[in-house]
């Protein structure tokens, strides 16, 4: 019923996401068909601008958008004329949903356990080294962790490939670079997440009633203490699984990361609404999985 | 209330040994799935690699040839696509391809041409004088929205059919005479106009496949070329396969088999492919580091060549006091050019007195103004601003990227230097830089311009008043003549001095503009292995000449 309610929801929201989006990319200054070499008559903008039938007024085009919008048609590129923006999302999706989704592995492998560890080794060395590691992973940027590892792991040892999407050992680099600073952050959280739910009454309670350490570690404070991290994950993952502009240019990955970015200085009118929708609809979904997730994790959570 | 289940009926050892082992094991399946999520990643990608691997810019916007604007896009098409005539690979001169012969009228406005009668579509079937006017007509259609239908202008009732004053497109002057024959009515003797028959707007598509499919025809597979390769695959920002057409008239001559571009815009990532061995030739300027360039130039695999390219910038002669001739010329007397090609550009430019680069066809550019801070304060205080005095504070305009930025503050340095002017700098993204260029909403602007066939004209004719690209406010009456008395002239030395009269004009009278230096090519790849690649002044490198060393 919940799940039902919330997923509801989605619909209006969409909607009104799709029109600000739509309205607010048609505000900026220069258009879709701005370009260095003006065509030789007035004539032929004119032309572009009918054909894609950018001449007629606002909400007439809105009306248009949302009709093909409820055929699942996100329209004609502006940029890429051959293509439409379905063609550049089924070809662009599936590599960064790949590429996301393994980068989100990587960043929960490493995160999870350098938090649990160091929060459990609080005060000691090894507390103090695996939090400058995370430190070190949340404040290095992927556009300096990408060209390092190429410089190192691809130039100089010739142990990965220095770019582009073919084999799984061309995923590898590009997926540390993206996933690293995530690992940092999720590190952190976890470690934080630790430290407070050891300081709860009830772990007192479960050391006063002599349980081993191991018990309340793993079974009472995990649980707990993983909570920020699942709430951190939702979009966290949305994040992730639309692509990185950065990452995907610095590794020539063909995701729909760079498009993301791309699509509005372009001024690509349906690319960036259809993106926008893409991302917005991932987020909302994400984060009610979470959501849901919670009830799992934490017994005090209960949906109606 | 916390509920905490107790945990007393499990002996606390067997617990500590159970849960660590349960949690390692469950951490150890979580690696496991996410390495074989790893190993499914790029799956049924096993292509063999391309005999030549190419990064070429960009991602193209279209492979259509009515349609496409950008170098990059006209590269692959260029492959694909062939018109009536082609560009020598060498000389970059128009040499026979569809077309194998023709003849023009005296007045130089009657263009008769014969085509190969060996021509045929990669799928088969024979390549007619028919299909050259359709896909001329459809190129001037404004249905198409050809953003380059301007390249087909020169011919009759072209420009009044784009515009909608003449609905029948059959009225363009192409007439087919015989399958194999077509007449070509120009409104003007245009000395360049085999040049631009080897345009990629003016080359030859195929009909049926348009009618069928519409704008996503070069989806279409298999995909009718007219040119020496066939698209293989197009995965956008991925890469483009061609493959030879065996079927073209000149498949004797085309070197490889299959080739990729691969469309990458960082300069970085390009270096490090091509240095990898992932990709064999870089063949665009602006994807080599510039900071690497003082290095890089010392390679042998790297290739400088001159081409027809020109940075300079704008005045808007609308804005007092950029209306004053004097203002425009004493802040470029102002400019040490050599400055910004020897500090910025640093690829081996040379500086630019004129706008039209060295190296065009027939004609040689008038000498403009050189670096005369002295002229400069001179004109400066003539004009009512001793040592800039009263001055008003004014904006340099250009669009995001290092180069510009570093010349806009050389620039800025040198006016405040030598003539004691403020001048603010203002950076937009690329878009909102185009459209306050196009209302003329600055006061100075970067810009730069690539000519699009070997003719002064494609330079000059943008300054002209009604011109799209003029964008500077000038209007100049004897300038528009000028340029419209040589582009009727039959005769080349009379059309050039013309010419030269209207570009004395620009540069040396008027400067609505001011040149600042002119482009170097460079490519990248390495003599040892590849031949085929030669300089020309447009930078055009077709790819059938193109192969692998062995």
């Amino acid at each position: 019923m919940y799940f039902f309610k919330r997923a509801l929801y989605l619909i209006p929201l969409l909607l009104v996401i799709s029109f600000l989006a739509f309205v607010l990319v048609r505000v900026a200054p220069g258009g879709p068909f701005d370009k260095e070499r003006k065509p030789a008559s007035p004539e032929i903008e004119r032309n572009l601008k009918a054909k894609y039938h950018l001449d007629e007024p606002l909400w007439k085009q809105y009306a248009r958008y949302l009709a093909g919008l409820a055929r699942g048609d996100f329209g004609p590129s502006l940029k890429y004329r051959n293509h439409t923006v379905n063609d550049i999302l089924l070809q662009g999706l599936p590599v960064s949903l790949s590429l996301g989704f393994i980068a989100f592995g990587f960043a929960q492998a490493i995160g999870i356990p350098l938090g649990f560890y160091t929060a459990v080794r609080r005060g000691q060395w090894a507390d103090y080294g695996g939090s400058f590691l995370a430190l070190l992973a949340v404040c290095v940027p992927g556009f300096v962790v990408g060209p390092l590892l190429i410089m190192w792991l691809a130039v100089k040892f010739h142990w990965f490939p220095v770019g582009l999407w073919e084999t799984p050992w061309h995923a590898v680099l590009p997926m540390v670079a993206l996933g690293l600073y995530f690992g940092g952050k999720i590190a952190r959280l976890m470690r934080e997440g630790m430290l407070n739910t050891l300081s709860a009454e009830y772990i007192t309670t479960a050391r006063a009633k002599g349980l081993r350490e191991s018990v309340i570690l793993w079974k009472h404070a995990f649980r707990l203490a993983v909570l920020p991290v699942l709430s951190y994950s939702g979009p966290l993952l949305a994040d992730l699984l639309t692509g990185s502009f950065v990452v995907e240019n610095i590794f020539q990955i063909p995701g729909v990361g760079v498009f993301l970015v791309n699509s509005s200085l372009n001024r690509d009118y349906t690319m960036v609404v259809g993106l926008v929708l893409l991302y917005a609809a991932l987020l909302v979904v994400l984060n009610l999985l979470v959501d849901l997730s919670y009830s799992l994790l934490d017994p005090r959570v209960k949906h109606e | 209330m916390i509920p905490a289940r107790d945990d007393h009926d499990v002996p606390a050892g067997m617990n500590y040994f159970r849960r660590t082992r349960e949690s390692l094991a469950a951490y150890f399946s979580f690696l496991t799935v996410l390495l074989a999520v790893l190993s499914l990643v790029g799956c049924g990608k096993n292509e063999p690699r391309a005999d030549i691997t190419i990064i070429n810019g960009a991602e193209p916007e279209s492979l259509d040839p009515a349609i496409i604007t950008g170098q990059p896009d006209g590269r692959v098409v260029g492959a694909l696509f062939e018109g009536l005539t082609r560009l020598n690979a060498k000389t970059a001169t128009p040499e026979p391809a569809l077309a194998e012969r023709w003849e023009i009228s005296p007045d130089g406005k009657m263009y008769t041409f014969h085509l190969r009668t060996n021509a045929v579509w990669s799928t088969g079937g024979s390549i007619t004088a028919e299909d050259v006017v359709y896909s001329w007509r459809r190129v001037v259609d404004p249905l198409t929205a050809s953003d380059y239908a301007g390249q087909l202008f020169l011919v009759k009732n072209a420009e009044e059919i784009n515009g909608g004053k003449i609905k029948d497109l059959a009225a363009l002057g192409a007439q087919v005479l015989d399958p194999y024959t077509l007449r070509v009515e120009l409104v003007a003797p245009a000395s360049f106009f085999l040049d631009l028959c080897a345009f990629r707007t003016l080359a030859v598509v195929p009909r049926a496949t348009i009618e069928k499919y519409g704008d996503q025809w070069i989806m279409a597979r298999p995909l009718p070329t007219s040119g020496p390769y066939t698209l293989d695959a197009w995965r956008i920002r991925d890469k483009i396969r061609v493959r030879k057409n065996p079927r073209h008239w000149d498949a004797a001559n085309v070197q490889n088999e299959v080739v990729d571009f691969l469309p990458v815009e960082s300069p970085n990532t390009a270096l490090n492919l091509y240095e990898s061995g992932a990709a064999d030739i870089i063949w665009d300027k602006g994807l080599v580091p510039t900071e690497l360039l003082d290095i890089l130039r010392k390679r042998t695999d790297c290739h400088n060549f001159d081409y027809l390219g020109t940075y300079f910038y704008r005045y808007n002669t609308t804005h007092k006091p950029f209306d004053d001739p004097r203002v425009r010329k004493a802040l470029l007397l102002a400019v040490d050019k050599r400055r910004l090609v020897e500090r910025i550009t640093r690829a081996g430019e040379k500086t630019a007195s004129h706008l039209t680069p060295p190296g065009m066809a027939n004609y040689t550019a008038p000498e403009g103004l050189g670096y005369d801070p002295a002229l400069a304060k001179k004109l400066l205080s003539e004009a009512g601003f001793p040592g800039g005095k009263g001055f008003p504070p004014f904006q340099y305009l250009y669009n995001s990227s290092k180069v510009h930025e570093q010349i806009a503050v050389e620039l800025q340095q040198m006016w405040k230097e030598t003539l004691g002017l403020k001048m603010e700098l203002r950076q937009t993204e690329w878009k909102v830089y185009l459209a306050e260029q196009s209302k003329t909403n600055y006061h100075l602007c970067r810009s730069s311009w690539i000519g699009d066939y070997n003719d002064p004209n494609t330079f000059l004719d943008m300054f002209m008043s009604n011109n799209g690209n003029n964008r500077t406010g000038w209007v100049n009456a004897r300038y528009d003549q000028l340029m419209r008395d040589a582009n009727q002239q039959t005769d080349v030395k009379r059309r050039a001095a013309l010419l030269r009269e209207a570009e004395t004009l620009l540069i040396r009278d008027e400067l609505p503009i001011a040149p600042l230096y002119f482009y170097v090519g460079v490519t990248f790849y390495d003599p040892k292995k590849i031949e085929g690649i030669y300089s020309n002044v447009l930078d055009e490198h077709p790819i059938y000449t193109i192969r692998k060393k062995r």
